[in-house]
């Protein structure tokens, strides 16, 4: 959906819903309204075998394996974005969170919180960015919920999502499996989403060509651990960047991170967009991107895999783990000093001058 | 990235080291008088590849650090009333007043708004003809010439419900209340780049006159602050006080002269507290006359303030270069960037934040930090 830049300007519901242009209390109330959301608009767009039938709940078969499972709510503003949408957000989002265990995600929940006056036509066309970023994840919306909560409450829409996935036997990824010697792959560059959002955010909105990565990285994860590649962890640096991401590595395996700052993959108008806001792309939110850590005979081969898809093709080697200082982050600079990176407190806030 | 990967050159930073460990011969104290700067040098490690002669002393310049507690206590007021639109530079909203900051009022249901320029806020106003939309106008020369344009705005538009929350302060004067300190270390100053971008560097003429010390025009990234240390240090190896400029890329002599036109026209100059320093003769703007009406302190009567400074936060010391962040005995345990007892901790130019953020408190086994 975002990937032709495609924005709500002009787009007709192929479904008006009889007289309201937009969302009304009764939407929620589990009557007619209710209905009428459910049959015109989230079915069409979701149908599915598990979902048709509309029970309280969906009930599918899963291949034998351990089950992966991941919750996240979404809340973005605003709600469309260069680069993407809060629906497609929702579900790449918890895709990625499930692949992140090393599993095929197969199924998800979707559950959305509207607000009084959300306009009909813009949630019809969420939806269908939803329905399109399910398909090219490869996953199923099989049951959902649907409230209301009255205007001045919410930011039109709020989404949760829920997904299911399977892990493939004899896969144990998981940050405590990061070992000394170990290295860090990421499949490009850092800081786009978060710098897409604050370019549009009320108050800071600047010129940019700066889009969104948001994606669905399962696809690129399972050609990873076809090949056999021993993937230690896996991690989507959202919320607190690059910099999160490395220090749990840190601290959940008890190793040290030595990242080389020249070699961080950064857009160059991230990277202005960041100077200019006093930003460290280093703790920015990425929602396509997924770091990746191999034992270092397996680098070269492992990124060959990750650039052969289209959401690595700038996949590169960051950092490496080692045995001194456990539970830090150590980043060698420009100039050839070192420094430590912590993680960040709170947000990190556009400064002043 | 173009004009900023040629400043940042391993090769190029590594040759100004070597010049200038050829040109030290004895211990000198420069100060690095911006919080960019500071910030700079601590997460570039500049201070720690330099010789052990060299020690740089970090200065007061840092915007949302000095701002005085009355001023964020007012500030806290206002944003707190029902009929305002709060707008602020992000990095002020986490700055400790008495009792609370602006994300707390925020939290409490206080409409404040991060912008990044205060003419956002003029449109905020605009676009709001029933909200009084006030905005927190605070900094250095730098920040003065956008918000004495949003003042400038609002009154040829006729904005009444727009009003400037005024704190601005000064580096001149401000070098002057250093070196009049008879605590004094400082031996050369490493002037404000993107101060002078505006102002120029003429003003700095009578101070290395009347005090003999070298004052050098200095930028922000790893070669501009390397070739502000060598050409300081080149000055005071030779024994010889002028005012330099090592920023020629965006300073010249007399500064942005439109800007200097419109700041004369809507601030004028003031005494002003500076946070942690205290009171400091002639260091700030406030509203000239002709645009007084737009003074948020004014407008907004929030009563009697009281305002309270934690006991243990010697952020004024850290502020004046007389101890460095890590010698704060809050530094990194009362006082963290999560519950900063002082603004020095809160910004991104503070140099308490600079200290914790880049971890020179932890001792590491085999990394210099």
């Amino acid at each position: 959906m975002s990937d032709d830049g495609a924005t709500i300007d002009g787009w007709v519901c192929p479904m008006p819903l009889r007289d309201q242009p937009n969302i009304v209390m009764g939407h929620g109330g589990g009557g007619k309204l209710s209905a009428e959301l459910i049959e015109h608009l989230f079915l069409p767009a979701f149908s599915n075998e598990h979902l048709d039938g509309l029970g309280d709940a969906a009930v599918m078969d899963l291949p034998p394996g351990r089950i992966a499972m991941s919750t996240d709510s979404f809340v973005v503003r605003p709600r469309i974005f260069p680069g993407g949408n809060i629906g497609e957000l929702a579900i790449n989002g918890t895709v990625n969170d499930v692949a992140m265990a090393g599993a095929e995600p197969k199924y998800v929940s979707v559950a959305m919180i509207l607000e009084e006056g959300m306009p009909i036509d813009e949630l019809a066309w969420l939806v269908q960015a939803m329905a399109k970023a399910a398909e090219t994840a490869g996953v199923q919306l099989v049951t959902g919920d649907t409230k209301v909560v009255d205007k001045g409450h919410g930011d039109g829409v709020y989404i949760n999502t829920t997904g299911v996935g399977v892990i493939r036997d004899g896969i144990d990824i998981h940050p405590r499996n990061v070992q000394p010697g170990n290295v860090v792959l990421v499949n490009g560059t850092i800081g786009d989403h978060g710098m897409a959002i604050m370019s549009v955010r009320e108050g800071l909105e600047f010129e940019s060509t700066i889009r969104s990565d948001t994606a669905a990285l399962n696809h690129l994860i399972a050609a990873l651990l076809d090949a056999e590649i021993d993937v230690r962890a896996l991690r989507d640096p959202t919320r607190g960047g690059l910099a999160a991401t490395l220090n749990e590595f840190a601290a959940a395996g008890e190793v040290g991170v030595v990242v080389d700052e020249m070699k961080l993959p950064v857009d160059r108008a991230v990277a202005s967009a960041c100077e200019i806001l006093g930003m460290d792309p280093f703790y920015v939110a990425n929602e396509g991107k997924v770091v990746v850590v191999v034992p270092p005979d397996q680098a070269e081969r492992a990124l060959e895999i990750m650039r052969a898809d289209e959401l690595g093709a700038k996949a590169t080697q960051i950092a490496e783990i080692v045995v001194g200082h456990p539970g830090i982050v150590v980043a060698k600079t420009a100039i050839g000093a070192t420094r430590v990176v912590d993680t960040q407190v709170g947000e990190q806030l556009p400064r002043i001058c | 990235m173009k004009y900023l990967d040629e400043y940042r050159d391993p090769e190029l930073a590594r040759k100004l080291f070597e010049e200038i460990d050829k040109i030290t011969t004895q211990p000198w104290v420069l100060m690095e008088v911006c919080g960019g700067q500071t910030h700079s040098i601590i997460r570039n490690g500049i201070d720690k590849l330099l010789n052990d002669q060299i020690e740089l002393v970090h200065g007061p310049g840092c915007p949302v650090c000095v701002t005085p507690l009355d001023t964020i206590d007012k500030a806290l007021a206002i944003a707190a009333r029902d009929d305002v639109i709060f707008c602020s530079f992000g990095d002020m909203l986490r700055v400790p007043g008495s009792t609370q900051d602006l994300f707390q009022v925020k939290g409490d249901g206080g409409d404040v708004r991060i912008v990044y320029s205060p003419l956002d806020a003029v449109r905020i106003a605009k676009d709001n003809p029933d909200k009084e939309v006030v905005f927190f106008g605070i900094g250095f020369e730098t920040t003065a010439p956008a918000n004495a344009m949003s003042v400038y705005q609002a009154k040829q538009l006729g904005l009444t419900n727009f009003s400037m929350l005024v704190s601005h302060v000064l580096v001149p004067p401000a070098i002057r209340a250093v070196l009049n300190s008879p605590v004094n270390r400082v031996q050369g100053f490493l002037a404000a780049g993107h101060v002078c971008s505006v102002m120029g560097f003429s003003e700095y003429v009578p101070i290395v006159e009347e005090y003999q010390v070298p004052i050098v025009v200095t930028g922000f990234e790893p070669l501009d602050v390397l070739e502000g240390i060598r050409k300081t240090i080149a000055q005071l190896e030779a024994g010889t006080a002028a005012a330099e400029n090592a920023y020629p890329r965006a300073v010249n002599f007399d500064g942005n002269k439109a800007a200097q036109k419109l700041i004369a026209d809507v601030f004028k100059t003031t005494d002003r507290n500076w946070r942690g320093i205290g009171m400091i003769p002639g260091s700030g703007w406030e509203l000239s006359d002709r645009y007084a009406e737009w003074d948020a302190a004014e407008r907004f009567d929030v009563g009697d303030i009281d305002t309270q400074e934690p006991e243990v936060c010697r952020s004024g010391e850290v502020l004046q270069g007389i101890i460095k962040p890590n010698e704060c005995e809050a530094f990194g345990k009362e006082c963290t960037p999560r519950k900063p007892l002082g603004a020095t901790m809160v910004s991104s130019e503070g140099a308490c934040a600079a200290y914790y953020t880049y971890g020179r408190f932890i001792e590491i086994e085999g990394v210099k930090t």
